[in-house]
């Protein structure tokens, strides 16, 4: 076991982590003997939390490698559920099985925590890449349609989810409280934090809407209450977890709640345009994977270049 | 032995392979049924239909699912007849008109008899990818056999893309599957054919399906 190499602090996150799942998962149940029947979806929200956090924790744990492969499979997930929501061209069949193997390799870069191609690999080689494959297919009615969807789908589900990824590949000296795993939760925890605040402050105290057409639940008071509290649970986070000087730790926290947000609503906007409520039904009480990593594929390279910047 | 070859089969390639390779999106689980006898009918754009619709129902029901596919096609050869019929477990159906006189059926009965699941694609072939061809009546003959067993419609759609008709290499794509309510034996075969038509055909209209052109 690789436990051991993981800092106090990154252990006692996760260990408060369940506490907190625990404590959700008793006022839950407190509602839901109070009003039967009501709370289905919040129980099985809470229930893939469950879920969700288990399997973080265990492949932290476990190991580097595992924490990766776990990453890796996230990613796929997520451009599956991306892949099969998009209208696609029967002609650029064999086009996505390279777009999927692009997966493992941007993987790999992480693995061998060479910066210089993860940073340039999808944007670069496989933008370039894949827009020629799909001409070598010889279809092009509706290659420019193709070519850009299939880019922007890598983009957020391989490129900006492989930044979380990255912050375990950074050097230990970086983080000396708790190196890139403390990095990575802290990433982790703010932005699916985050999330829980904004849902929870728009439902307590929710009136103006920030954009009727595109998420008709975001508003005001959702927002910046929940980007407010992010900031202070960030504050006390950063001591444990983070490098961070104070101003850095707001900004951090700053950062993670609006990229948060944008992501959300990005992501919402996709939905919306291809007609579908949620991207799939794979955790149940959330919907798809897209609609559980939406914030962080904006939060996870605006947090990375921060820090990058900062403390590398 | 093959029997336990199959058990594991399913369990180590074709579960891993539906669930997380591909991925499942199911509507109303609950109209399938748990226990035998009775006729899944689906549409049929991929082989992986096959093993999707088994895949919905728990390992341990494994022993009486049994999906009626082409004779011609899946007993051609030595090695893929004995897959086939030992391992994915299929009833082999003659597709050609019998002119020997025996009840094309014949097997198809007999499992419904012994209380078995019988997985059935009317269209008779994969066909064009993500299109529905006309059904074959055949099914109509069954469920008259039969009339109190259930007829369970069920719509795919994404298998198509994912491995379709004349291609070797699988690609990915969650798949919809629409399960509908069990259609009662009306009392004649037209009626029956319309009835089961129709299911598919709105089934087919419950979920925002993507372009495939």
């Amino acid at each position: 076991m690789i436990l051991i190499t993981l800092a106090p602090a990154v252990l006692w996150t996760l260990a408060s982590i369940f506490g907190v799942l625990v404590i959700a998962s008793l006022a839950v149940a407190w509602l839901a003997r109070r009003k039967p029947g009501g709370h289905g979806e919040l129980v099985l929200r809470v229930k893939s939390w469950w879920l969700m956090v288990s399997l973080f924790s265990l492949a932290l744990v476990f190991s580097r490698g595992a924490a990766l492969a776990l990453f890796g499979l996230i990613s796929f997930l997520a451009l599956k559920e991306y892949l099969s929501l998009i209208p696609t061209r029967r002609a650029d069949r064999r086009v996505l099985f390279w777009a999927y193997l692009a997966i493992p390799v941007q993987f790999l870069w992480v693995f061998m925590e060479w910066y210089g191609m993860f940073i340039i690999f999808v944007p670069v080689y496989m933008f370039l890449g894949l827009a020629f494959r799909m001409v070598v297919g010889g279809v092009t009615q509706g290659f420019l349609r193709a070519a850009g969807m299939l880019h922007w789908g890598l983009m957020v589900t391989l490129f900006s989810l492989s930044h979380v990824a990255y912050l375990l590949a950074l050097p230990a000296e970086g983080n000396p409280p708790a190196g890139g795993p403390g990095l990575l939760l802290f990433l982790v925890v703010a932005t699916e934090a985050n999330d829980v605040f904004q849902y929870l402050w728009g439902r307590g105290l929710g009136r103006h809407r920030v954009m009727p057409s595109v998420s008709p639940n975001k508003t005001w008071e959702g927002l910046i209450g929940g980007v407010s509290t992010t900031i202070l649970l960030a504050a006390l986070l950063s001591v444990w977890l983070t490098p961070f000087s104070w101003p850095h730790a707001l900004a951090a926290g700053l950062i993670i709640g609006l990229g948060g947000f944008c992501g959300d609503v990005t992501i919402s906007a996709v939905k919306r345009d291809l007609g579908v409520k949620d991207s799939g039904s794979l955790l149940p009480g959330h919907g798809g994977i897209l609609d559980r990593v939406d914030s962080l594929a904006f939060t996870a390279p605006l947090f990375f270049h921060f820090t990058y910047y900062f403390y590398y | 032995m093959n029997r336990v070859l199959r058990y594991c089969f399913f369990l180590v390639v074709v579960r891993p392979l539906v669930l997380i390779v591909l991925g499942i999106n199911i509507r109303h689980r609950e109209r399938l049924p748990m226990a035998g006898p009775a006729i899944i009918v689906a549409n049929h754009n991929s082989h992986l239909d096959t093993l999707a619709l088994m895949t919905l129902f728990p390992q341990r029901l494994l022993e009486s699912l049994r999906p009626v596919a082409a004779a011609d096609y899946f007993l051609s050869r030595k090695g893929l007849a004995w897959f086939a019929t030992q391992i994915i477990g299929i009833i082999p159906l003659s597709r050609k008109l019998h002119h020997s006189g025996g009840d094309p059926l014949k097997g198809c009965h007999e499992a419904l008899d012994r209380g078995d699941i019988l997985i059935i694609f009317p269209e008779g072939s994969r066909g064009e990818p993500e299109h529905l061809a006309a059904f074959k009546t055949g099914i109509a003959h069954l469920a008259e056999r039969h009339p109190q067993t259930p007829v369970i419609p069920v719509f795919l759609h994404g298998l198509g893309k994912a491995l379709p008709k004349g291609e070797s290499l699988l690609v990915p794509f969650f798949c919809d599957i629409f399960v509908g309510a069990k259609l009662a034996w009306p009392g004649a075969r037209q009626e029956f054919m319309a009835a089961l038509d129709g299911a598919i055909r709105s089934l087919a209209t419950e979920g925002k399906l993507p372009d495939w052109e």
